[in-house]
Formats: C-alpha cells, sequence, structure tokens
C-alpha cells in the first residue's frame, strides 16, 4: 500500500517511546517509596499507626484493581479482607506458625473465594452486583458471629501468636518488625499490580471498564477478564487481612463490618482511583483526618466521614483536591 | 406452622411498605440510593418522640410519621438528591453512603444509640387463637392490613391515575415526557417524597416488630435491596411478592433452622439471581 | 472464488415480527459488497447476527467454509469476522495507539500476558502502526481518544476493527454523523482496506456506496429485495420506489 510518506522506522520508535512512557517509573514514583522507607528510620513513634496505613493501603490497593481498573462498584469488599484475617488467625492457631507461608495460604484462600463468588458478582446490573457484594459481607460476618467457637464471636478472636519473621524476627510491641514487615509486603504486591495492569492483560481490563461493547467486538471475552481481577483482588485483599492479623495477633468481628467496605470507598475516592497509589495514599489521610476527628469528637466520627462522602460527591472530587494540587503546581511551576 | 407464616407476612407486607419507594426510585429511576432505610428510621423515630415523650395517640403518630418523612424526603430531593440523578452509580452510592452515615450519628447524638421501642397501645398485644390453629397478634394483623390496603392502592394509582402515567412516562424516557409537557422534576420529587413517606410510615408501624436503633438503615439496607433486585421494577406486584417471600422465608427460617435461618433469605437471593438475574418480575424484554 | 462469507436462510423473529426474513448473502473474498435499505429493514439486526450478540432463530452462517452459527462472539472474532460500530465504541481515555495495539495484542494472541508491557512486542507495534498509518492516524497517536476530532474518531472505530486482522469487516454505517467537509477523510480510509479484506457495508449514504462497493444488497423488511451490480441496483425502479417512498414519508 500506498504507506510511502511515513518513516515506518521513526514512527514505531516513536509509539514505542510513547507506550513505554506510561508504564516507566516516574521521579514522583521513587520519591513516595524512598519516604515510605524513610518513614521506617525517622518516625518511629508512629509504627502503630503506618502499620495500619500500609494494611489499609494494601486493601484499598486492591479495591483499586477491581473499581479503578475494572470497573466494578463492591459494597462488599470487606468480606475477603474479613476472611483473610480470620484465616490467618486461624492458620497462626492451629499450626501454621510461619507467617510468610500464611500470608500464601491466605491469599490461595481469598482467591478461591473471589472466584467462586464472581460469577455471581458479574452476573447482571450494578444494583445486583451492590446487593450481590453486600450480601456476601453481612453473611460472612452473620457466619462468624455465629461460629464463636471458630471465630470467638463477639469477643473476638484470642491467643493467635504468629511465629518468628523468616524464623528469626519477633514482632514487638513497638510495631516495628510489624511496620516492616506489612511495608515489605505492600511494596512487593504493589510491584506485582503495577506490572500486571500496564501489561497486555492489565489493558484489556481498563478497555473492559471502558468500553464493554467495544471490548467484545475486539474478541476479549469481558467477563472472564472480569473474574480474574475480581480473584487477584480478592486475593490482595485477603492477604491485607492476614497482615493484620499477624501484626496485631488480634482479630474481631469488626473486620466483617459494613462500614469497613465503605469507608474503604471513601479511603479510594480520596486518594483516587484508577493509578494505584491512591488506595496508599488514601488511607493514609483517611487515617490523619479519623485521628483528627477523633480528638474532637470520637463518638460521632463517622458523621463527619458521611460529610466528607456527601461532600466529594457534590462538589467533586477534582475540585476538592484540585486546590492543593494547584497550588503545589503553582509552587513547583516558581521553584 | 400457620402462626409463623402469618408473622412471615406482616414482616414481608412491612418490608414491602418501606421498600416500594426504593423499587421506584432504583428499579424505575435507576438511583442508587442506599440511604432510603434511613426515612424509615426517621418514620420510627419520628414516632417514638410523638408517642412516647409527648403523649400523641399511636395511631395520630402515624400519618405524622409519614409526612414527616415525605418531608425530610422532599426537602433532600429538592437540595441534594436532584444533583446526582445523573451522576455515575459509584457516586450515587457514595453519596447516599454519606447520608446513611450522617443519618445514624446524627439520630445516635440526637436521641441516643440503644434501642428504643414505641409505647404502643394495649389492645395491640392482645393476641388470639382461631380453632387453634393460629395465634393471630393483633399488631401484626394491623400491620397486614394497613399495608394491604397501601399496596393495592398504590397498585390503583400507578395502573390509573393520571399522575400513575405520567410517572411511567417520565421513567420509561424523561426526554419524550417533557415534550409531551410532563413535569418530570415534579414528578420525581413528588414520588421520592411519596416513597420517602411510605418507608417512613413502615418504619413507625414497624418499629416494635424490626427493632429500631441508629443502625437501622445499614441492617436493613440488604434486605430491601433484595426486595427491589428480586422483585423487579415491572410496578407494585414483584416487590410485593418478593418482600412476602422473604419475610416468610426469614421469619419461618429462624424459627426453624435457628442455626441457619438468619442465612436462609440470601441463599433464596442468591438462588433467585442465578436462575433469573433480572429479578422474578422484570419487565418483558428485560433489560 | 472463494467464499469469505455466507448466510443461508437466515430468520430472525422477535415475538410476532420477523425482523430478518430468509437472508442468503454470499460475499466472495475481497469483495466489496453494500447493504442497503430504509430505516427499520432490520440492517442492524442482521448484523447483531452476524456477530452473535443474537442468535437466529433458523439458518445457517457460514465464514470461509466454517459453520460459525452458534459460535461465541470471540471465536468469530478469532476465525476473521470482525465489525464497526454505527455510534463509535471507542475507549475514550485511551490513545489511539493504546487502542490499536490491544486490538494487535488480541491478534497475536498476548492478549493474556500478565506481565510484559504492552509495547514490547515488535510484531505488535509493527501492526499498530501500520494501521494507524493507513488510517492517518499517525499525528494523532498519542493523543487521548476523547480529545480527538469526530471524523478522526470515525476513522480509529475502522483502524481499531482493521487491527484485529479481519478476513471479513462488517462496517457498520461509517460515515454516520459525520460532517460533509470530512468525508473525503472517511473515503480516504475506507479505499486504504486491505485489498485482501471482504468488505460488508452498510450505509445509507447512497454517494458513498456507490463509489465503494461493487455489489449491493437491497433489504427491504427483514428481507433481501435485491442483489445486483451498481448498475443494476441505481436503475432499478423498485428500488427507488422504496427509497422515494421513504423520502416522500419524511
Amino acid at each position: 500500500m500506498s504507506a510511502t510518506k511515513y518513516d515506518r522506522a521513526a514512527n514505531i520508535a516513536r509509539a514505542e517511546a510513547a507506550l513505554h512512557d506510561v508504564a516507566k517509573i516516574k521521579r514522583a514514583e521513587i520519591v513516595f517509596w524512598l519516604a515510605a522507607l524513610a518513614s521506617v528510620f525517622f518516625l518511629q513513634d508512629q509504627y502503630l499507626l503506618l502499620n495500619e496505613v500500609a494494611i489499609t493501603g494494601l486493601f484499598a490497593l486492591s479495591l483499586d484493581l477491581i473499581l479503578g481498573y475494572g470497573g466494578i462498584v463492591s459494597l462488599g469488599h470487606a468480606a475477603f479482607f474479613g476472611v483473610g484475617c480470620y484465616a490467618a488467625g486461624l492458620l497462626t492457631k492451629y499450626g501454621v506458625q510461619d507467617p510468610i507461608i500464611g500470608l500464601f495460604i491466605v491469599a490461595a484462600i481469598t482467591a478461591a473465594l473471589g472466584f467462586a463468588t464472581s460469577f455471581l458478582v458479574l452476573r447482571g446490573t450494578d444494583l445486583t452486583r451492590i446487593m450481590v457484594t453486600l450480601a456476601v459481607g453481612v453473611l460472612l460476618g452473620e457466619l462468624a458471629n455465629r461460629l464463636p467457637r471458630l471465630t470467638g464471636g463477639a469477643d473476638g478472636m484470642q491467643g493467635i501468636d504468629p511465629g518468628l519473621l523468616l524464623g528469626r524476627f519477633e514482632f514487638d510491641i513497638f510495631g516495628q518488625v510489624a511496620y516492616i514487615y506489612s511495608l515489605i509486603v505492600l511494596f512487593v504486591l504493589f510491584v506485582i499490580a503495577r506490572r500486571f495492569v500496564f501489561s497486555p492483560f492489565g489493558w484489556s481490563i481498563r478497555a473492559v471498564k471502558e468500553n464493554q461493547l467495544r471490548t467484545s467486538a475486539i474478541g476479549i471475552p469481558v467477563t472472564g477478564r472480569l473474574v480474574v481481577v475480581y480473584t487477584v483482588a480478592a486475593a490482595y485483599a485477603g492477604v491485607a487481612g492476614a497482615l493484620l492479623t499477624q501484626t496485631t495477633s488480634f482479630a474481631s468481628l469488626d473486620v466483617l463490618a459494613f462500614h469497613r467496605s465503605a469507608d474503604l470507598l471513601l479511603i479510594l475516592i480520596i486518594g483516587g482511583t484508577g493509578y494505584l497509589y491512591g488506595g496508599i495514599i488514601g488511607a493514609l489521610l483517611f487515617k490523619i483526618v479519623q485521628d483528627a476527628i477523633a480528638t474532637f469528637t470520637p463518638e460521632y466520627w463517622e458523621f463527619w466521614i458521611g460529610l466528607i462522602l456527601v461532600a466529594f460527591v457534590l462538589i467533586g472530587r477534582e475540585r476538592i483536591i484540585g486546590a492543593p494540587m494547584w497550588i503545589w503546581r503553582r509552587l513547583r511551576g516558581a521553584a | 406452622m400457620l402462626t409463623n407464616l402469618f408473622d412471615g407476612v406482616a414482616y414481608g407486607m412491612l418490608l414491602f411498605l418501606i421498600a416500594c419507594g426504593l423499587s421506584v426510585t432504583l428499579g424505575l429511576m435507576n438511583l442508587i440510593n442506599l440511604a432510603h432505610g434511613a426515612f424509615a428510621m426517621a418514620g420510627g423515630y419520628i414516632t417514638v418522640v410523638l408517642v412516647n415523650r409527648m403523649g400523641v395517640p399511636f395511631f395520630a403518630a402515624l400519618p405524622l410519621a409519614f409526612f414527616g418523612s415525605a418531608l425530610i424526603g422532599l426537602l433532600l430531593e429538592r437540595t441534594l438528591y436532584i444533583h446526582i440523578y445523573r451522576k455515575p452509580h459509584l457516586d450515587q452510592v457514595m453519596f447516599s453512603i454519606g447520608l446513611v452515615f450522617m443519618a445514624m450519628s446524627g439520630t445516635g447524638w440526637l436521641l441516643g444509640t440503644g434501642q428504643v421501642f414505641v409505647d404502643l397501645p394495649k389492645f395491640l398485644s392482645y393476641r388470639f387463637d382461631i380453632f387453634g390453629l393460629l395465634s393471630v397478634g393483633a399488631y401484626r394483623l394491623l400491620i397486614i392490613a394497613v399495608c394491604g390496603v397501601l399496596a393495592l392502592t398504590l397498585q390503583l394509582a400507578i395502573a390509573k391515575t393520571r399522575f400513575g402515567a405520567q410517572l411511567r412516562a417520565a421513567v420509561d424516557d424523561p426526554t419524550v415526557a417533557r415534550g409531551l409537557g410532563i413535569n418530570v422534576d415534579l414528578v420525581f420529587a413528588v414520588t421520592f417524597s411519596v416513597g420517602s413517606g411510605l418507608a417512613g410510615l413502615g418504619g413507625a408501624l414497624g418499629a416494635e416488630l424490626l427493632g429500631l436503633d441508629p443502625s437501622f438503615p445499614v441492617k436493613f439496607m440488604v434486605y430491601f435491596l433484595i426486595v427491589v433486585a428480586v422483585g423487579g421494577s415491572a410496578g407494585m406486584v414483584g416487590p410485593l411478592v418478593a418482600a412476602l417471600l422473604l419475610g416468610v422465608a426469614d421469619v419461618s427460617g429462624k424459627y426453624y433452622l435457628p442455626e441457619v435461618g438468619a442465612f436462609i433469605i440470601y441463599l433464596v437471593m442468591i438462588v433467585v439471581l442465578l436462575w433469573r438475574p433480572q429479578g422474578l418480575f422484570s419487565r418483558a424484554g428485560g433489560r | 472464488m472463494t467464499v469469505a462469507l455466507r448466510t443461508h436462510n437466515l430468520i430472525r423473529r422477535f415475538g410476532g415480527l420477523v425482523a430478518t426474513n430468509d437472508v442468503s448473502i454470499t460475499l466472495e473474498q475481497g469483495a466489496r459488497h453494500a447493504l442497503i435499505g430504509p430505516n427499520g429493514a432490520g440492517k442492524t439486526t442482521l448484523i447483531n447476527l452476524l456477530t452473535g450478540v443474537i442468535p437466529p432463530t433458523s439458518g445457517r452462517i457460514e465464514l470461509e467454509g466454517e459453520d460459525i452459527t452458534n459460535a461465541s462472539r470471540a471465536h468469530r472474532v478469532e476465525r476473521g469476522l470482525v465489525r464497526t460500530f454505527q455510534i463509535n465504541q471507542l475507549f475514550p481515555n485511551f490513545t489511539p495507539l493504546q487502542s490499536v495495539c490491544l486490538a494487535a495484542s488480541r491478534r497475536l494472541g498476548l492478549d493474556r500476558n500478565l506481565w510484559r508491557g504492552i509495547g514490547s512486542d515488535k510484531r505488535v507495534l509493527d501492526s499498530a502502526i501500520d494501521v494507524l498509518e493507513r488510517f492517518d492516524l499517525i499525528d494523532v497517536m498519542t493523543s487521548k481518544v476523547s480529545a480527538l476530532p469526530y471524523g478522526k474518531q470515525r476513522l480509529l472505530e475502522i483502524a481499531v476493527a482493521i487491527a484485529c486482522g479481519p478476513r471479513v469487516l462488517l462496517l457498520d454505517e461509517p460515515a454516520a454523523g459525520v460532517p460533509e467537509g470530512e468525508r473525503g477523510e472517511i473515503m480516504a480510509g475506507l479505499a486504504q482496506l486491505p485489498a485482501d479484506v471482504t468488505v460488508l457495508l452498510i450505509e445509507h449514504d447512497m454517494d458513498l456506496v456507490f463509489r465503494f462497493a461493487s455489489r449491493i444488497s437491497v433489504l427491504v423488511q427483514g428481507g433481501l429485495l435485491l442483489e445486483g451490480s451498481v448498475d443494476e441496483v441505481a436503475n432499478d425502479p423498485r428500488v427507488k420506489e422504496v427509497y422515494l417512498g421513504e423520502e416522500a414519508h419524511g
């Protein structure tokens, strides 16, 4: 054909560079992880809080995979987190002391659960999805409540004593080992997720969110793709839950509560969806806000969370987040 | 056996009364409003305050609960909900969860977090036996009677009245309806408000049966969604049948199989959705 | 001549309504075949039948000799039956480059790869660039799709389909909604379609049909009215009646 007016080699080089650019590790990302590393050395008195942030960040990252990339609204993501929590607790209590082996087993269990429920969740409309995810969450919460011999019921699961990490490090009361452990797991899973979303498979999942009709018209099976991402996300959430149990030696019904799923949505919306860092940044901001609210009105902080949710929707995330970002850009531009 | 059936019917009727507004806003107007239960809670608390603290007779409090919730619904619809009809479902979910959280905390702050009870008139606690087969509680009988009459009225109102026709047209295609001179905004506002009012009335009637505390909207969120999703959105019959099914399954499940009773409704839901993802009574063509 | 796509007595009923009535069409390989007909003639239903969105009530569809009547949508695409849409169905937040790369990855069976970057395969890049050059999208290949002018989006609609490596391409009104000034661009794009790809063009714009197609089938009320060369169809009184009748009704 008459494509001679183009310089093929130059165009390919340009395309390669453009595609590479999107997936390239940005400077801000390096700064982000260096800051995370620095927190290990300079924020010793905040380990417990930071550990929670890392775990919640991982949990939110898993929701980002299905919501930000797959476009599925889930109101029951806490189900996987909660199952991860209890599974890790039970494993520790009944034989598998090694935390890392525990993580792998929990990931397998929650992935299986995610796979099994995905067929239910991915059928039908947003309404049925929301209802089914919500119902699965409630169902598991009820189950945990009804099986006190296994879960400790309303008192929570006690007497969880995780073994030494890598056979050497004991979880200390200051949370140092805990935080470093959680941070490393978060980092590793983050790197995997990052690789995943920029792979052809990852692009096909974004395509599903962008336009299902076209995605199936170019021969990509939509449901199959969503099943995979839902399963992966379930495993991620399960690992996050397992980390919580292992690092706090405790699991309670609260992990399966509705507000966990709702808070998680808020976290992700604060941080932003579809670029993987949103969950972690959102988790950090959420904890700071939660702490701040709790200092002046400990009992009714949910009211303020609700207000933030409503404000985010009505005013718009761009405008709320945009204000400080705009100032930041101005400052950077001036410098 | 029959008694359980009777209790289940009463329970289902209540669920229907609360959820029927949702089946219109969610099923037909496509607004995912998870805060619907908050209007039921509002009705319940209005009744508690009126009856227990101000000595208003129970039967006088019921219409007030309806109008109070309807008014709250109307205000919120005009000021807030109107902005989210066209937003993505995720935004609607976030927004309505936000409202739920605010309603729960606000109620807890104003009226305490414990469960509250309505001082029902004495005669409502009366039970009478029918041939030793069926023990009928006056309270539940009242619920069934009120809800039954309202269900019938609603079905007729939507099928036969001018407003019903306007609603059906507005839901079917808002643009065309506007072209026909129908005030779609007004129709939606009235519908939303009436739906909230009915939820409030349900909350007031059912405060005793369902249990009323600030976590009410979350506790029953799944129930209402099931009624709508399983019932489909082709009028009032579907949600009514779904609600009755849910009520009977829940009550008898908890009675006969106390160990697993709480799970029965979810199993029913899962089976129904596997069988018919669009609900039992979806509109013809089912999309 | 080899037959690329053939339908045998295809029938589709919706309740009492017959949307597709006993349609038998044969497209030879490399054909430039147009399907025309007034609104409501059943053109979209026919496309949906061919691509497997809905199953036929009866009849058979053959793609290069293989019976695909009951094949899945994905399988049809894999075998080379690809369509475009009358209303743009694009990935608004992708770039044209990313869009065609995804389609090309799918064609080359790389779309299940979880690990490598999407641009890391030379074959994907090469065929993506080939398609983008063909449809004059090279200059905008790194812009966001939603920011492209409408005419370019229409071209991308076809480009994405071509990147799937079709044997048979169903073009559903490629010029729909394109303003007069940008029609030339669409025509140029259609002229760039690979010669060995069989094309079934569904179009309202008679001018475009007569310039592009060598054979034309006329669909009326779900059934084939006639099939013939451009001249035969242009001069057939029945066709004039159908179209003039439609125009008279507005």
